[in-house]
């Protein structure tokens, strides 16, 4: 019952309650919420194992971006609080069944692994060393050249400026289409 | 904190009670700013207008604020029917968590911080932002049209200030090397032109742009649309009372003064007096040294929010559309100039420029304010004509009483 | 941490795997379904992570791709929205099972 442990068991039922909560909550605000709180549950695993760059990023583009782009996108669609959809029990039954399996099957593979030997204690390498290996510069001047992730770093950036154009092309607010003017009207 | 502490505990029971006593802290600083600041808003504004302010409660009425606490705690709760119970509750402590979790990275002295996060710079301005989601939700179930449109103008105009803001983090970041604001903090030590503001040109400037997109993040005035009082009632917060009002206010105040504080040691040195060539922590010892390290980071942090409370009252609002087109078409394309110059200037100036630059940027700022100060103690009223007759649509006519 | 060990996140990320499928299984709202792959793929990335942690060989390879999956799960909510929004003002709801011109 070491310090680590306590953190992660405490971590782990704040996730897993709250993304138990995204699936069950009848408002999609309040799935929105619970989602927040999912979000930040696995951010605060990421400063457990020591990721502590991944942890702010996590923060500010899961939270910060895309959590506040996806309450934006409720309210624009919004039909009233608990007035949406339902879903048939039947479905819920075919989905369960589905999660189930594929947690059963996931989680027998992760017990077959095995511990990894022996078990390291290394903390995780700092923003450093990571925007380093995103430039492909060797850890040691002289080194042959170190891992490099230039081009899918690279391929990540464009892939996002090309989306966010194109989902601002999507979202664009459409003209209707102008009637003819009337014979005799004034423009 | 934890090294001292687990000479006598056990490491576990060390590493919470040192967590436990940091938290505490902060939180009492944060009250304790949060109460000093709600008697300074009040007095300056007071003084802008031309008037006095509180006066009655207490020595220039410093127990104003507490009059205040009193009147809100004591305030009957209430909710609006539409309102969604339950995210109606949790949205003030959601903005108000952010805002104090920010301070866990934000360094008061010399190893006198919460938790020296290597990446502490990028860790402030990513807790800063999950701020606007309390906002939102605020706005959102509140169940009432005002407080919708504040919550979702006040969204978008927070998400798009932060782009600038962490742009112009980014400047002294590069000029430090380090993401670690204890680091940062530790590289300004000695004479005020070691401070970052005066590194080069392009600092200087991102000290000012980092301080007016913080402002923005804040929704602070020029930019407070989700609070504006004349248009909107009250924005996100309308259909908020007592101590669930309060606690928003407490989050803006904080966060006010987390933004103050990162200005302060990112570009101007922190914790340092600038006067001093030496670390006072370690030349009188760690308690009494920090004493005077927190004072004055305190200080200038204060000095930081008292400037956002002179500009609030000063200054008229800017339109939603004026806000967005200020940060995407000025700050934004003036920020990604000034990352890219400072990373030039790093790269190719040689060092005797870089080093001549900084001290004409450091001694001519101190001759500029200097001349401010003492042309505004020399000139007053020297400049100002008599108010007597009154021009305009007001003057009396000529010949007549 | 080596009393933790690997098992543990493998765990907990397969949980929210599990709930991220069911959610978008079993929700009719587009952005209920947007939000189970927004749980999945943090589940992908907890298991990168805690992966880069206990395994000597891939501590700046499981950082790495969690990045890269962090930035694309942004995108991919991006133009998710915009299509959904797309779809609310052509059939004034969200409601994914209303979505049937191509049936049949």
């Amino acid at each position: 019952m070491t310090l680590p442990v306590v953190l992660f068991a405490l971590i782990a039922v704040v996730t897993a309650g709250s993304a138990l909560g995204v699936v069950f909550s009848r408002s999609v605000v309040r799935a929105a919420v619970w989602l927040l709180f999912s979000l930040i549950g696995v951010s605060l695993l990421y400063f457990l194992l020591g990721a502590e760059f991944l942890g702010a990023a996590q923060l500010i583009i899961y939270v910060g971006g895309t959590l506040v782009l996806v309450v934006f996108g409720v309210m624009l669609t919004s039909q009233g609080p608990f007035a949406g959809p339902r879903t048939r029990p039947a479905e819920w039954l075919a989905g369960g069944l589905l999660a189930g399996a594929l947690f059963a099957l996931i989680v027998s593979a992760s017990l077959d692994l095995g511990r990894p030997a022996p078990p390291t204690d290394q903390p995780l390498p700092g923003v450093g060393p990571l925007g380093l290996t995103f430039l492909g510069v060797p850890e040691q001047p002289g080194e042959a050249r170190g891992l490099a992730f230039l081009l899918p770093f690279e391929i990540v950036s464009v892939h996002l400026l090309v989306v966010l154009v194109a989902a601002a092309y999507l979202a664009r607010a459409k003209k209707k289409v102008a009637q003819p003017p009337t014979p005799g009207a004034t423009r | 904190m934890v090294e001292s502490l687990s000479e006598v505990l056990p490491h576990w029971a060390a590493v919470v009670l040192a967590g436990a006593i940091a938290a505490g802290l902060i939180v009492a600083f944060i009250g304790g700013a949060a109460y000093i600041f709600i008697w300074l808003e009040r007095k300056v504004s007071g003084r802008i207008q031309d008037r006095l302010g509180p006066t009655r409660t207490g020595p220039l009425g410093l127990l104003q604020s507490l009059a205040d606490g009193i009147k809100l705690v004591t305030k009957e709760d209430t909710a609006p029917n539409a309102a969604d119970r339950f995210l109606f509750r949790v949205a003030p402590y959601l903005a108000f968590c952010a805002a104090f979790a920010g301070f866990i990275a934000l360094p008061f002295g010399y190893q006198v911080i919460g938790y020296d996060l290597s990446v502490g710079a990028f860790f402030m301005l990513a807790v800063l932002s999950s701020e606007v989601f309390g906002v939102m939700l605020a706005g959102y179930a509140s169940g009432s049209k005002w407080s919708l449109f504040g919550g979702v103008r006040e969204a978008a105009q927070v998400v798009s200030y932060e782009v600038p803001r962490s742009l112009c983090v980014v400047v002294p970041v590069c000029v430090a090397g380090t993401l670690s604001l204890s680091q940062i903090g530790n590289q300004q030590v000695g004479w005020f032109w070691n401070w970052n503001v005066f590194h080069d040109p392009f600092t200087f400037v991102a000290l000012f742009i980092f301080y007016i997109t913080a402002t923005a993040s804040c929704k602070r005035a020029p930019f407070d649309l989700a609070e504006a009082e004349s248009e909107l009632v009250a924005g996100f917060h309308t259909e908020y009372s007592g101590m669930r009002w309060s606690f928003f206010f407490l989050a803006e105040y904080a966060s006010m003064f987390a933004v103050s504080g990162l200005a302060a040691l990112l570009f101007c040195g922190g914790w340092h007096t600038g006067f001093l060539p030496f670390e006072p922590a370690e030349r009188f010892g760690f308690w009494l040294g920090n004493l005077l390290n927190v004072a004055v980071f305190a200080g200038k942090g204060f000095l930081g929010v008292l400037v956002m409370m002179w500009m609030r009252w000063s200054l008229p609002r800017l339109r939603i559309d004026q806000v967005m087109m200020t940060c995407l078409k000025y700050f934004l394309p003036i920020s990604c100039v000034l990352l890219v110059g400072v990373c030039v200037w790093q790269l190719f100036v040689p060092p005797a420029v870089s080093a001549s630059v900084r001290f004409v940027l450091a001694f001519g700022t101190v001759a500029f304010v200097f001349g401010v100060v003492v042309s505004a103690f020399a000139l007053r009223g020297a400049g100002m004509p008599p108010a007597g007759e009154l021009a305009g649509v007001w003057a009396k006519p000529a010949g007549k009483v | 941490m080596t009393d933790l060990g690997l098992t543990p996140f493998l765990t907990l990320s397969a949980f929210l795997f599990a709930c991220g499928i069911l959610c978008f299984a079993a929700k009719r709202n587009a952005i209920g379904i947007l939000m189970g792959v927004e749980l999945v793929l943090n589940a992908a990335n907890i298991n990168f992570v805690a992966c880069a942690r206990f395994v000597p060989s891939l501590r700046l390879e499981g950082q790495v791709f969690a990045v890269l999956v962090i930035v694309l799960a942004a995108a991919e909510a991006a133009v998710a929205l915009a299509i959904f929004l797309n779809f609310y003002n052509n059939h004034a709801t969200v409601d994914v099972d209303e979505g049937t011109e191509l049936k049949g």
